[in-house]
């Protein structure tokens, strides 16, 4: 018998105004997930909560809920004042840290603080993802692009005490750039990108000249169009001993979506998440194809 | 200041070292490097002949293992890391934790270079793999500005290699996957973007179209040059507007930023285009020859030469070049 795995909701990748993230994340205390990953992720320019704030909303979740909580740090780090943000994260003393980089790898195991790793840190083997637990790794979140083939592989080797979670759903990031592409969309230089990406909760849509929705622009980073959806994997994520199931928050029906995690979990049926999906949702890279695609659980197009 | 020429056959190999490379770098026939191209690369006879010819006039040999391998592909990794030992290179470009880890622990005499494709950025970042694996030196990511080089340079052990001339990615390489997403296969896992048999050009009444695992990623008026699809390079719709939405098909020159390269201290200036003709690699390799010369003898006096770059403009993709995000306002 296997355990059932828990359920997170993802750093949120978007720029959101202050309030509407203390709204989702008075929401977020009441919401059947466990483990809940806070912090700006994509642009050290988004200053809708500073860091010191980011450690406090921490705080308050931590007593208003039994939720593990922990501190996600940017993907792409360049400037000084970046590492020194990253250092203030990893000096707060209470809160696992989710490293995006391997400079935030690098300051933790010299601290010799035990650390999680999302979704962009490459652990595409066995050997990584032993180098990385030998220097204090708890955690990973799977690469986006990695199969179930794969997962299994690193699974069956997986060392002791290892919890390796799953992005299952919400658009995903496929890129970072130096560029900024909402700003270069409304023709501003980055570094008078006038925080243009606060307009777009969920990313501007990038369709190609078929008006077919590609990609959808949030900053430096690039996501996808469609919506990945791996509730219907369950059976599946649970026989490969998946511990966590990551949920991406988007700017409407996350907690709706949340429920219906929770519900499958419980044996309680799942749901068709396509009214929340507009733009069609996709499962490709779980079935080790082209990202994009849709297959059904036989894997058949 | 070392110039560091690509090479993905042995005449541009030797086209490299005849033009005043002070280093080759290539690698093998299979996805173990970020240049699986069909007909492209090294097998181990060919490597041999190769490293012999740059060896005896005195120049060094690198040898790119730049991919993530999957536990389906490890073995043929692992090999390719063997091979390099065997075949005696000067260094091994890696950017996978997992066989920096084996390269470092089987082979502590061979010297590792941080692949781009690494995805370093940061001085600590680059720390890690120093503490972990000894790299001696790092190739950065065409993500930083001269400011930033600078700032790296200053707070690493690590050597630091920059690029300098070629195709220009401007997507954190490493971490990007819009071509798997596309087409199942990214630089990451098979050693290419955009794989050529995804791509197609279709005639149609619209004008010319290119494709890339069926989706489209251009149309070209009649007096375009279509460019190859991959995706970063297409013409998209985002609100009322169709253009580059994320970059125009230009490619890098950094010519014009060689001195201050050199007085922020980078040790190295890679030149891109493994996938290139030898003549590619002569020429260009003879160009930035003179120019580092140039600038090494008298930086202060520097000045990039309109020949120089008339003859690099010939060999460009796309018709225009920039500094990219080396000067801030491309960025």
């Amino acid at each position: 018998m296997t355990m059932n795995p828990k359920l997170s909701l993802g750093p949120v990748l978007f720029y959101w105004s202050r309030d509407t993230l203390f709204d989702f994340y008075d929401q977020a205390a009441e919401m059947p997930v466990d483990i809940i990953y806070l912090g700006e992720t994509v642009c050290s320019k988004r200053r809708s909560l500073g860091t010191k704030e980011w450690i406090e909303l921490a705080v308050r979740l931590s007593r208003q809920s039994d939720k593990e909580i922990v501190l996600s740090t940017l993907a792409l780090i360049e400037a000084e004042s970046e590492l020194k943000t990253l250092r203030r994260l990893c000096d707060n003393g209470r809160f696992m840290i989710e490293a995006n980089d391997i400079g935030a790898v690098q300051i933790l195991s010299k601290k010799g603080i035990p650390f999680t790793t999302g979704p962009s840190i490459n652990i595409y083997n066995s050997a990584s993802l032993d180098l990385l637990a030998s220097k204090g790794l708890k955690r990973w979140v799977l690469p986006i692009e990695l199969s179930n083939l794969t997962l299994r592989q690193i699974q069956m080797r997986r060392p002791v005490g290892i919890e390796t979670e799953v992005f299952c759903y919400g658009r995903m990031p496929l890129t970072l750039s130096a560029r900024c592409f909402t700003a270069r969309s409304h023709n501003l230089p980055k570094d008078d990108c006038q925080y243009k990406c606060i307009d777009y909760p969920d990313g501007r849509l990038l369709s190609t000249q078929e008006q077919q929705p590609f990609l959808a622009l949030n900053g430096i980073q690039t996501v996808s169009a469609k919506t990945c959806n791996l509730l219907p994997e369950l059976p599946l994520l649970k026989e490969l001993q998946v511990d966590i199931l990551r949920i991406s928050p988007q700017s409407s029906y996350t907690g709706k979506i949340v429920d219906a995690f929770h519900t499958a979990l419980m044996n309680e049926g799942v749901s068709d998440l396509g009214k929340y999906t507009p733009l069609g949702s996709c499962n490709g890279y779980w079935h080790g194809v082209d990202g994009q695609a849709e297959l059904n659980s036989s894997g058949i197009r | 200041m070392e110039l560091v020429c690509p090479a993905g056959n042995l005449p541009s190999l030797k086209a490299a070292v005849d033009n005043g490379a002070d280093a080759v770098y290539f690698g093998l026939r299979n996805d173990t490097n970020a240049r699986h191209f069909p007909g492209l690369n090294f097998n181990e006879k060919r490597a041999r002949e190769g490293i012999a010819y740059a060896k005896s006039r005195g120049k060094r040999i690198f040898m790119a293992i730049n991919t993530y391998p999957r536990p389906e592909g490890w073995e043929r990794w692992r090999q390719a890391v063997d091979s390099a030992a065997s075949l005696s290179v000067d260094a091994l470009i890696c950017a996978d934790i997992g066989i920096l880890d084996y390269a470092s622990r089987q082979w502590p005499d061979l010297n590792l270079h941080l692949s781009v494709q690494a995805s370093s950025t940061n001085y600590e970042a680059l720390a890690f793999y120093h503490d972990a694996f000894g790299i001696k030196r790092a190739v950065l990511p065409r993500v930083l500005s001269l400011n930033q080089v600078q700032q790296v340079v200053e707070n690493t052990p690590v050597d630091i290699e920059v690029f300098g001339f070629g195709s220009l990615c401007v997507m954190v390489e490493g971490r990007c996957i819009l071509s798997s997403y596309v087409t199942g296969e990214s630089p990451n896992t098979h050693g290419a973007c955009s794989p050529a048999q995804f791509v197609e050009y279709r005639e149609t009444p619209n004008g010319l179209e290119s494709r890339l695992g069926g989706l489209l990623t251009d149309r070209y008026e009649p007096h375009e040059t279509a460019g190859y699809p991959t995706i970063c390079k297409g013409r998209f719709t985002v609100g009322e507007n169709t253009f580059y939405a994320i970059e125009e098909p230009t490619s890098l020159n950094t010519l014009a930023l060689l001195p201050e390269l050199y007085r922020a201290g980078v040790k190295a200036i890679k030149i891109e285009g493994r996938q290139r003709t030898p003549a590619y690699v002569g020429q260009v390799t003879k160009v930035w020859r003179e120019a580092i010369d140039s600038c090494c003898k008298e930086p202060e006096a520097f000045v990039a030469e309109s020949a120089w770059n008339d003859s690099l403009d010939q060999v460009s993709e796309g018709t225009s070049t920039t500094l990219g995000p080396y000067y801030r306002p491309w960025q």
